[in-house]
């Protein structure tokens, strides 16, 4: 165990994943018991039994019926074991208990965007607190998204227009990797996320310090690191670069020119379909349209200084 | 009667038009084993490009929109231009009359039409690639697919065709199988291909027209925009996952019930013993082909389905696995107290019940809800399903060509190379595909272009592995060429086995399969009899000359060739 897992598992890091690894490892290794079984009978056969004159033909041998019934009945009194305790698990997983700390969660290609219940938002970073249970209530905005933490042993499709929900407590403070495993775009493998594991007092420190009045161009260049932006628009070429493009003149893939002016840069962000760079297509998600005032021109002037 | 002189399927009529418009079963079989090959090279050659894109984090030769459609369009090929159609198209269309002591198969016209509704469908798919992207894998869901343009609706058009061709194909299976046995062929004789290949046939009836209903629904919603998928117009994109896999999970079976057919032949052949539990291995191929349409939302434990629909779906899931287990112990005790010849075919058998098994194991650690909750759609599902699909119906596929090559062809391979590509591929494949799983269950998602540093020395196995694995089956894909030039010409029983498709007809069988209609009047498996009424061939020689059949022959009738 310990900082990398136990093998084939990650590290457990919450109240559940012993319970998960107890049943992983039960069925790994009842499976490669009678695997090993199998083969080895397969091998030992092959080798006693090999034909030694082209012309033999063996009896029939007519197996026990005692045989039939044995590989029937133990596979199945052993599947059922393993059905029953992965059914208790399952609904372990699937109860959040009902004091549970409840964050809303909204995924949209290709950023995570999780809202505390005082109305704080972070993007790409979800604050939580040790030892207590943490109910996440999560939707798409576009198309299908799934939430998965290993560290957690937890799981669970994130879909539009529909509230879906997962739950966990973390045993130790740290950071763990979210990934999304629905596939969702160009970008899908790029759709991570950071649970960062904290003490109580930490937590209720860090959500009350949150959405002070930053310069723009510093709440800005926060929103575009959160959001991942870079991804489209600096590391890739998904999207235009955005280097210089303040006062530039783009070329339109209808054929006009325009200035990228303040009020340009607004529209593109909160409806990137109205006016599409020559060469670019509509890749860019729609969803920016809820940012705040405040933090639209925070991004606009943080685009400025690029 | 010298081979040379005697006519036979490949010869009587040498012309492009005889194969194009052709009727014999035969030459359909070996049609759809050149259409089936070569979507299987495209569909390889993409595998190892996606591997050695992994071979690194971050770009190492292409770009992830690149990566993305690479994935799906490999997916798509094996799934559904490979797979599906392998085993019971090729080598069912071609063996299944010859077992069953048939001149054809009951609708010959219709079996042409079969294959030409194929390439259609084949064709159609690929279209897709033209009108726009294809990416997100082979299981398309919604909104996703909807959003990236018209190539879904291309893409289940051309599915939906080409299951036609399968429905067509199965139709026609089980009307040979019910109306078309040779005297004496009663149902407790049938080879166990023949019974995996009914029960293939009977999902393929049953299962293929969901996509036809699912192709009606995403184009009523594309055209009429009647919101039945599409959130944004007020459908259920879970809903979506139930139409695909109430289809896609009953086509697993149509690709691993006919590869448990011809493990159950190569074993017993290659034991000379009768196949341990003859009729629990024959039924069991049936009733999976039932329950397999009952366990669908396994997928979908994650979707957001209820709880109580999870739970249903994982205890029928058990369902299957008991008697799928209860076959491979049956294929093991065979080998008990037989007469064991390690020709390559049976090698690949020895190798399928390692890959297999494997396969199946970690099937069961899937289907159990607690844990599937965190392999889910990760590197273990793909271990997972490659194992079964590839150390499974690839594998029975190769076993399968290896063994009636010599009928197929008239030519023996080289069994040295045979031997020695047999185990790379064993090789190849676990360094391949072992990793995956542990990779997978310490958290590493599929369909990831990109993948964190912890993650790089798995990738860098499985991608080592790929190489060796790419080798061996160009290796095969060499030999078996250079057979057809070169090879040693095949004596007509080659193995000594017992079915009709040996024991009845010459090297290279004739255009319509028998002189004389056999008559069978023992099990197909029953070597002590057959001891006792003929000699066996020995394995490989043909000095023996004609077999001496252990079963009286009726006269020949003078039929008439067909045009």
């Amino acid at each position: 165990m310990g900082e990398n897992g136990s093998g084939w598992l990650p590290e457990a890091m919450s109240t559940v994943a012993a319970e998960v690894d107890a049943l992983f490892y039960f069925t790994l290794y009842t499976s490669t018991i009678i695997f090993v079984a199998v083969i080895g009978a397969m091998i030992y056969f092959g080798i006693r039994f090999r034909r030694r004159d082209e012309s033999e033909v063996p009896t029939p041998v007519h197996e026990p019926k005692w045989l039939e019934m044995t590989w029937i009945v133990v596979p199945t009194i052993l599947v059922m074991i393993v059905f029953t305790w992965g059914f208790k698990v399952f609904v372990k997983l699937h109860t959040a208990p009902p004091d549970s700390y409840e964050i809303t969660v909204r995924a949209a290609q290709w950023y995570w965007e999780f809202e505390y219940d005082n109305g704080v938002t972070s993007a790409n970073e979800l604050y939580v607190p040790v030892g207590k249970a943490i109910k996440l209530n999560m939707s798409a905005s576009d198309v299908l998204h799934s939430f998965f933490v290993p560290a957690f042993r937890i799981k669970m499709d994130v879909i539009p227009n529909r509230v879906t929900s997962v739950w966990f407590e973390a045993t130790d403070v740290g950071t763990y990797q979210v990934f999304c495993t629905e596939y969702c775009g160009t970008s899908h493998a790029a759709m991570l996320a950071t649970v960062h594991v904290v003490t109580d007092s930490e937590f209720r420190q860090w959500l009350a310090t949150q959405n002070q009045d930053l310069p723009p161009a510093e709440l800005g260049a926060q929103l575009f690191n959160q959001y991942t932006c870079n991804v489209c628009h600096v590391d890739t070429a998904v999207g235009p670069g955005l280097t210089g493009i303040f006062g530039s003149e783009r070329k339109l893939s209808d054929g006009t020119t325009v200035i990228a002016d303040e009020d340009y840069l607004l529209e593109s962000i909160v409806d990137p379909g109205a006016k599409l760079v020559e060469g670019y297509g509509l890749q860019m998600p729609a969803t920016f349209g809820s940012l705040t005032q405040k933090q639209l021109d925070g991004l606009i002037a943080y685009i400025k200084t690029l | 009667m010298a081979q040379d002189e005697t006519i036979n399927y490949l010869n009587h009529d040498r012309s492009l038009k005889s194969w194009l418009l052709t009727k014999d079963h035969k030459r359909i079989g070996l049609m759809y084993l050149g259409a089936v090959s070569l979507a299987f090279l495209a569909g390889g050659i993409l595998a190892l490009l996606i591997r050695l894109e992994l071979l690194t984090p971050g770009e190492t030769i292409m770009g992830p929109d690149a990566y993305n459609q690479s994935f799906t369009i490999h997916a798509v090929l094996m799934v559904f231009v490979v797979l599906i159609p392998a085993i019971p198209a090729a080598l069912g269309n071609f063996f299944l009359p010859l077992q069953l002591g048939a001149r054809d198969v009951a609708f010959p016209r219709l079996n042409l039409f079969s294959f030409y509704l194929y390439l259609t469908g084949a064709v159609i798919v690929l279209s897709a690639l033209i009108v726009g992207r294809i990416d997100g894998g082979w299981t398309f869901y919604a909104p996703y697919s909807e959003r990236v343009g018209d190539s879904i609706l291309f893409v289940t058009t051309g599915v939906f065709v080409m299951g036609f061709s399968s429905i067509l194909t199965g139709l026609n299976f089980i009307v040979t199988v019910h109306k078309m046995r040779t005297p004496g062929l009663t149902w407790n004789r049938l080879p166990l291909f023949v019974w995996s290949i009914y029960s293939t046939a009977i999902v393929q009836v049953l299962a293929t027209p969901v996509i036809g209903i699912t192709m009606v629904l995403l184009f009523l919603e594309r055209f009429l925009s009647i919101g039945i998928f599409d959130p944004a117009l007020g459908g259920d994109p879970v809903l979506f996952q139930h139409f695909f896999w109430f289809y896609s999970h009953p086509a697993v079976y149509i690709m691993i019930l006919p590869a448990f057919g011809i493990i159950s032949e190569l074993i017993g052949t290659f034991s000379r013993h009768r196949v341990s539990g003859y009729t629990f291995v024959a039924l069991s191929s049936v009733a999976i082909a039932f329950l397999g349409f009952l366990v669908w939302g396994h997928h979908m434990f994650v979707s957001g389905q209820s709880a109580v629909s999870s739970v249903v779906f994982s205890l029928l899931t058990y369902l299957i696995g008991i008697p799928t287990g209860v076959k491979v112990l049956n294929w093991v005790t065979t080998m008990y107290r037989g007469s064991i010849s390690f020709k390559t075919p049976m090698i690949y058998a020895l190798i399928f019940l390692f890959t297999f098994s494997i396969g199946g194991f970690s099937g069961v650690m899937v289907g159990v809800l607690g844990i599937d909750i965190h392999l889910h759609d990760t590197y273990f599902i793909v271990a997972h399903f490659h194992y079964v699909m590839m150390g499974g119906t690839v594998i029975a596929m190769l076993g399968g060509i290896h063994y009636w090559w010599p009928k197929m062809t008239g030519r023996m391979y080289n069994e040295t190379l045979g031997k020695i590509a047999a185990i790379l591929v064993f090789i190849g494949f676990n360094l391949t595909f072992f990793p995956q799983f542990i990779m997978g269950s310490r958290g590493m998602p599929r369909r990831y272009y990109d993948y964190l540093p912890e993650f790089q020395f798995m990738h860098e196995l499985s991608t080592y592995g790929s190489w060796i694995l790419g080798a061996a089956l160009f290796m095969i894909l060499g030999y078996m060429m250079a057979s057809l030039i070169n090879g040693k010409k095949a004596p007509s029983n080659p193995w000594g086995a017992l079915t009709l498709e040996w024991t009845h007809a010459a090297a290279l069988p004739h255009p319509h399969n028998f002189l004389a209609t056999p008559i069978v009047v023992r099990g197909p498996y029953d070597y002590h009899l057959a001891r006792e009424m003929f000699e066996l061939v020995p394995s490989g020689d043909g000095q023996h000359g004609e077999v001496i059949p252990g079963v009286e022959a009726s006269e020949p009738d003078g039929r008439p060739e067909e045009a």
